[in-house]
């Protein structure tokens, strides 16, 4: 109706648009790695097709013409008149590319192209040239000659809805007459009510077409595909006639239709509709009784019976999703957040009645399913990867297969759209340090197509990605060599295998001999660790000389909510993640100016939270030492008191608190108190960090000095890692 | 029928979806008059189906109401929709 709802139904289509070319370009990997099966390539066909079809009903005439020449492409693939080679795929996947680049302008308020994706356009369909068969590029579809033509019947009633969300019945008539020809065309006005009870807004009417094109029926269906929804949309071969009168039985117009369009002879209607009128067939439809007059045969009925099971079964099929506004799913889940924290209230009050037992497990139980609703599949993620191994491979002239395993774990929408990037980087570092060249495999005696496998899984709570290749291997010998050159280690630090390979997520830090332009582009693996922690995750590395390199990433599963074990010092709150804590001690009275205490035999460094955060005022006599686990090992943090477990939803820090370190975000308690949440890894990593480089005057500068545990022994946290292994 | 001289109604611009409402109550309070009724349709920029139910709604209350409605000079867009929707002597001039 107004310029919301065009724009929502816009909206509508660059989702689907994307999501077209998405599928488009997996489906065309899928056809490299695969032997060309016939179903892959009418999905390729009828993905461009809806797209072009979708495009011209908001009159897109730029994407129109690109993805008609792609659609006649994967035409002549369709009908066995071209092959799939690498380079047709190698043409075509720039064009998806291409088309993202379109349809993002569109999303950005732009209907026409610019002058330079004009030539992008050219130029890739230029390329397709030698792929198309007969028609020139950008031709508009063609009538089809009348000899190959099937005539269809039509019925076309739409939304009441559609007229609202700027869909315009007319332009889906207007875009059949380029596919095809109209023959005969009834608008139909039976459904239209008294003027004066009218909603005018409402669409009332209906189109009953016959309609002559070469077109296969999905085709013909594709127009439909926005549409559909809530549309009654019913496509049907001229010679199927008991289907479409079933399917609408009370409209005479049909009858005329089916009349004039020769399906039923004049003679047959009348005789159907005179039984129609006798009195103990009335009410019967239409259809049952051309179908006992036997006007139409037996088997005419069980197609169009097994059709229609059909179209049911996909309907039922597309009920189960439904789409909706991130917004309003992160209004929700704040909601329910706040409903958690009121909760927290209720549970600290003396006793819990039966009914506050109860309303506390429905809250739990929404809680479950409300964060449930955030969670997708990491495969469309992990797919997109397919697309990277094979450009960079070709660029690198390597051989490499990508396996991608277990791409249905599900995990917060947020994390998913915010670990691409960083998956990214550690694929094309695989790709380009990790795995040989084909001549350095074959001399080392192994297959010479590579293997990178990402696998996803969850785990105790968390989500784990693995990035994993069959290459050469972490050296560690340059590594190290590296970092001391980098004053990174010291020359005479005794480190262990996984303290060196975590070297390499130090910031400045690059093995490879010659930069080249493909991970070597100045981001360095410490802004991928960067990247991981500040999604509170960690990233583990486990390398084999020779033999390969896993890179484990280890997620939480939502940012949203967590499990949180309250800590209290000096006045203040703090949450530790509980899925960190693995046990809590007291602290031994002799250790009064130490940073360390002896845990059954072994050494448990420790950060005193009064000194991290400089609060005031004397410790209490007696302290505790929660035990976490940081990076594989072992460390404590000794506070005032144990508050017990908490559930901790997570506010965001306000901008002006945007360069705390060890602090990831803030949380309301039940008694309206606020808790900082303590980041584990940077409260160690500074910590460590502080007490490995005090010898060097490490480049890590600590924002937070004199916050720093008393007086460090260099090699006691080292004792303990190798211990600890 | 009554009324020596017919009312008449100019209609400028879109008669779309974004106007429909406006006309189709603009129409129905000309035909509740009870005089013959003209509408001119050259000016008429933007049509769709929208408009298209407006003239339909109106002709069919005319007809109802046993007014005579007249729709005169089809601008250039009413005339395409009109064939499109095989609608052209339905709704032409005579309608």
């Amino acid at each position: 109706m107004n310029e919301d709802d065009i724009r929502s139904a816009l909206d509508t289509f660059i989702t689907e648009a994307r999501e077209l070319v998405q599928d488009f370009e997996e489906g065309l990997l899928d056809l490299e790695s695969r032997a060309d099966g016939p179903e892959a390539v009418n999905a390729l066909f009828r993905a461009m097709h809806t797209l072009k079809g979708s495009s011209g009903l908001f009159g897109l005439k730029h994407l129109v013409a690109f993805t008609h020449v792609l659609e006649s492409v994967l035409d002549e693939l369709r009908e066995g008149r071209l092959r799939v080679t690498p380079g047709l795929v190698s043409a075509l996947l720039p064009c998806a590319d291409h088309i993202t680049v379109l349809v993002d302008a569109v999303a950005s308020g732009r209907s026409e192209p610019s002058a330079a994706e004009q030539q992008v356009s050219e130029r890739l369909l230029d390329g397709l040239t030698p792929f198309q068969g007969g028609a020139g590029p950008g031709a508009a579809p063609q009538p089809p000659p009348p000899g190959a033509a099937r005539t269809w019947l039509l019925s076309l009633w739409f939304g009441p809805d559609c007229l609202r969300n700027g869909m315009d019945p007319l332009s889906f008539l207007r875009y059949l007459s380029t596919m095809g020809t109209v023959v005969r065309l009834i608008t139909a006005a039976d459904a239209l009510p008294r003027a004066d009870e009218a909603d005018p807004e409402r669409c009332y009417l209906g189109f009953e077409v016959e309609f002559v094109t070469e077109a296969a029926k999905s085709d013909i269906e594709n127009v439909f595909e926005f549409v559909r929804e809530d549309s009654s949309i019913r496509i049907l071969p001229a010679d199927s006639a008991v289907e479409i009168i079933e399917a609408l039985p009370d409209n005479d117009r049909l009858g005329d239709l089916l009349r004039q369009g020769g399906v039923v002879t004049d003679l047959e209607l009348d005789r159907a509709l005179r039984i129609q009128h006798t009195a103990d067939a009335a009410g019967r439809p239409l259809g049952e009784i051309l179908v006992q007059e036997r006007i139409v045969q037996q088997p005419v009925v069980d197609a169009a019976l097994s059709r229609q099971r059909k179209t049911a079964d996909g309907r039922s099929h597309d009920n189960q999703t439904i789409r909706v506004f991130a917004s309003r799913l992160d209004r929700l889940i704040d909601l329910i957040g706040e409903l958690v924290i009121a909760q927290a209230g209720v549970g600290t009050a003396d006793g819990v009645s039966e009914e506050q037992a109860h309303v506390l497990r429905l809250v739990e139980e929404v809680r479950h399913t409300a964060l449930s609703l955030r969670m997708v599949p990491i495969g469309t993620t992990l797919r997109r990867f397919e697309r990277v191994v094979r450009d960079v491979c070709v660029d690198l002239d390597k051989n490499v297969d990508l396996v991608i395993t277990g791409g249905e774990a599900e995990m917060d929408k947020a994390l998913v759209e915010r670990i691409g990037d960083p998956l990214l980087h550690l694929v094309r570092n695989a790709l380009d340090h990790g795995i040989e060249s084909r001549a350095e495999r074959e001399r080392a005696g192994k297959p010479v197509r590579g293997r990178l496998r990402l696998n996803a899984f969850h785990d105790a709570g968390s989500f784990v990605i693995e990035v994993c290749d069959d290459g050469r291997g972490l050296d560690r010998e340059r590594i190290l060599a590296k970092a001391t050159d980098r004053g990174l280690i010291a020359r005479t630090a005794v480190l262990s295998d996984q303290e060196v390979y975590a070297l390499i997520f130090e910031p400045g830090f690059s093995t490879a001999e010659a930069v080249s332009d493909l991970s070597g582009r100045g981001v360095g693996m410490d802004v991928v660790r960067g990247a991981i922690t500040a999604l509170r995750g960690s990233i583990e590395l486990r390398s084999t000389p020779g033999a390969g390199t896993t890179i484990q990433i280890r997620l939480p599963l939502t940012l949203a909510i967590i499990d949180g074990f309250l800590v209290g010092a000096g006045d203040s709150h703090f949450i530790v993640p509980l899925d960190r804590v693995t046990e809590c001690v007291e602290l031994p009275a002799d250790a009064w100016g130490r940073s360390f205490m002896h845990l059954r035999g072994q050494v448990l460094p420790y950060v005193r939270l009064r000194q991290a955060f400089g609060l005031p005022g004397r410790p209490p006599r007696r302290q505790s030492v929660v035990v976490i686990e940081h990076s594989g090992q072992r460390a404590g943090i000794v506070v005032d008191q144990l508050l017990g477990q908490s559930q901790t939803v997570i506010k965001p820090l306000g901008k002006l608190f945007q360069d705390v370190r060890c602090v990831s975000g803030s949380t309301i308690l039940g008694n309206g108190d606020v808790a900082l949440i303590l980041d584990i890894d940077a409260l160690m990593s500074q910590h460590v960090a502080r007490d490995r480089l005090a010898q060097n005057r490490s480049n890590f500068v600590s924002s937070m000095s004199g916050t720093v545990t008393s007086a460090g022994r260099p090699g006691e946290w080292d004792a303990t890692a190798t211990a600890g292994h | 029928m009554t009324a020596a001289a017919p009312a008449r109604l100019e209609i400028e611009g879109e008669l779309t979806i974004l106007t429909a409402a406006e006309y189709h109550e603009g129409l129905l309070r000309l035909l509740t008059g009870g005089q013959d009724l003209e509408v001119g349709l050259a000016g008429v920029t933007e049509f769709d189906t929208a408009g298209l139910q407006v003239l339909m709604l109106a002709r069919q209350e005319a007809r109802r109401r046993g007014v005579p409605l007249r729709l005169t000079g089809h601008s250039a867009a009413v005339l395409e929709v009109l064939a499109l929707a095989w609608l052209t002597p339905d709704l032409g001039a005579a309608a």
